[in-house]
């Protein structure tokens, strides 16, 4: 029973194998893919492990669909956890192919580990921070410097997390002291303050914003590019599967990768 | 006791304990291999380790007076009475044993918290819960409640009624029949409870996160300091962990020769 099933099955992927090769080899697409001796499109098979930031989660999730739509072959296996987690995981041995970092410090430590080459990480997007308030502002926020105001409530992420080390920056940069009265360890957590109303501001990148859609409303900080977070991405020295890391990566920092991801928000690197 | 035990357990059985026990103590053992002890000093005794081990002590003891006040006479009325829906009243108190903590927390929010339930009274009158120290507290009698309920409800049923018809019989209210028979026949098994109260609340970390924010020396726990230093410096997250190992097992001894129901009914059965 189980081997007629397993025969069934194979069956099944061949037809499906054959088909998708049928449909990828008649018209112009044959000449196109010869003529570019580097891309191996039609050999993409197997699964690519993706270990991302977790504020990518929407983005790359949309990327993986494409990625799978264009190569049939291939599966991506996607995990968003926060940056340093994601380190933590993949020094441990966690079977990573490809690792998108929400800042170039996390890069840094894999680098250090000799778990990606030193001149593997490319630049991908860019994020800021923005003032999120609840629907309706009931703390009346206009800029950066009303957060002084003790009778704000403000929810910063802690100085040891990214978030708030870009938090930190931005103080010392506009001179302006923030009274936090919580300091999260994510920004997820910084956002849950201000969705549900506890927090009268909190500052969060402006993806965080965007994705939130109705539940918050974001305020530009005017001096928001003092303290600019760089994303970036590599494939993994030990890939399982190097060839698809790699087509991921270019799909990334290609111009399909910057239209999803600006759509989020981010910025151009 | 060791002494009298049966010694007829299969070796199969003994095999598989210890693997059982082998599978608790090897991650303990694993953190006590991971300990930089050079520095182990300098990490737990920084300004803010101490901030979080002073805070979660006092949250502690706090909200395990909060859960011996309100548990008590919980674990009484359940005990001692028998009233339409109390099956189903029981599951609803012992829920918090079972729930996530950051389901907890989201719970609480909505019953605390600034537009919540009763939270929007509590404004009203000046009165701000979130991000204080006594959201903390209120997020760890949440979750540390349920232990005290259920160690001292089982007791109560375990000694039974007898001594309290008597007392009744001779005239003593129910009031002094709860005072002078009842809660010391029980005590044992309170003061079990209340430790086992406290261990939870001091391990008490999503609903904490969830619902009160983490500031040092404010909300800021030991669990919450933990988990924020891990991101920087594991070393200081590991020394800490020892911490709150080292301050569960005494607890748990406590409460171990504190509670014995076992000898409690061994000696009843001896009578």
């Amino acid at each position: 029973m189980r081997r007629a099933t397993t025969a069934v099955l194979a069956a099944a992927t061949l037809l499906l194998l054959s088909g998708c090769a049928g449909q990828a080899a008649p018209a112009s697409d044959v000449p196109a893919s010869s003529a570019v001796p580097g891309s191996t499109e039609a050999a993409l098979e197997g699964t690519v492990t993706v270990f991302a930031a977790a504020s990518l989660k929407a983005t790359f999730t949309e990327l993986a669909q494409e990625f799978e739509a264009a190569h049939p072959g291939v599966t991506v296996e996607l995990s968003f956890a926060g940056s340093s987690d994601l380190v933590t995981q993949i020094t441990e041995g966690a079977p990573a192919d490809v690792f998108a970092s929400a800042d170039e410090k996390n890069m840094a430590k894999l680098i250090d580990a000799g778990v990606v080459d030193a001149a593997a990480p490319v630049d991908f997007a860019t994020n800021v921070l923005t003032i999120a308030v609840p629907p309706g502002n009931p703390g009346g926020v206009a800029r950066l410097a009303d957060l002084a105001d003790p009778g704000i409530a403000t929810v910063l992420c802690a100085p040891q997390v990214p978030c708030g080390a870009a938090a930190e920056t931005l103080e010392k940069a506009a001179g302006v002291t923030i009274p936090a009265v919580s300091e999260e360890s994510s920004v997820t957590d910084v956002l849950g303050k201000v969705t549900s109303g506890e927090a009268d501001a909190g500052l969060v990148y402006v993806t965080d914003v965007v994705a939130a859609g109705d539940a918050v409303e974001g305020i530009d900080i005017a001096e928001s590019a003092e303290a600019v977070n760089t994303y970036p991405i590599a494939p993994v020295a030990g890939a399982q599967n190097p060839a698809a890391a790699r087509a991921f990566v270019e799909l990334v920092t290609g111009s399909a990768g910057r239209d999803v991801l600006a759509a989020a928000g981010f910025g151009a690197p | 006791m060791s002494g009298s035990t049966y010694g007829g357990v299969p070796r199969w059985v003994a095999a598989v304990a210890a693997v059982g026990a082998a599978f608790v103590v090897l991650p303990l053992v694993a953190m006590l291999l991971r300990v930089n002890w050079a520095d182990f000093v300098p990490l737990i005794t920084s300004e803010s380790s101490l901030d979080a081990l002073g805070l979660s002590l006092r949250t502690s003891l706090a909200s395990t007076a909060l859960c011996v006040m309100l548990g008590v006479p919980m674990a009484v009325v359940l005990a001692r009475t028998r009233f339409w829906g109390q099956k189903v009243l029981r599951s609803l108190v012992l829920l918090p044993l079972v729930l996530p903590p950051v389901v907890g927390g989201i719970a609480l929010l909505y019953t605390f918290g600034r537009r919540g339930l009763l939270g929007q009274g509590f404004e009203a009158f000046g009165v701000t819960i979130a991000f204080s120290t006594t959201a903390v507290v209120l997020a760890q009698t949440f979750v540390a409640l349920p232990f005290l309920v259920l160690s001292l409800e089982g007791a109560l049923r375990t000694v039974g009624t007898r001594y309290e018809a008597v007392g009744a019989t001779l005239g003593a209210r129910p009031t002094t029949v709860l005072r002078r028979i009842t809660l010391p026949l029980v005590l044992p098994a309170l003061v079990s409870g209340a430790v086992l109260s406290f261990a939870r609340a001091l391990g008490e970390f999503g609903a904490t996160l969830t619902f009160a924010g983490s500031l040092q020396g404010v909300t800021r726990t030991l669990p919450l300091e933990i988990y924020l230093q891990r991101e920087t410096d594991p070393d200081a997250a590991v020394a800490l962990s020892l911490v709150l190992v080292v301050v569960a097992v005494v607890v748990v001894a406590v409460a171990h020769r504190a509670g014995e129901p076992a000898g409690l009914r061994l000696r009843r059965r001896a009578r």
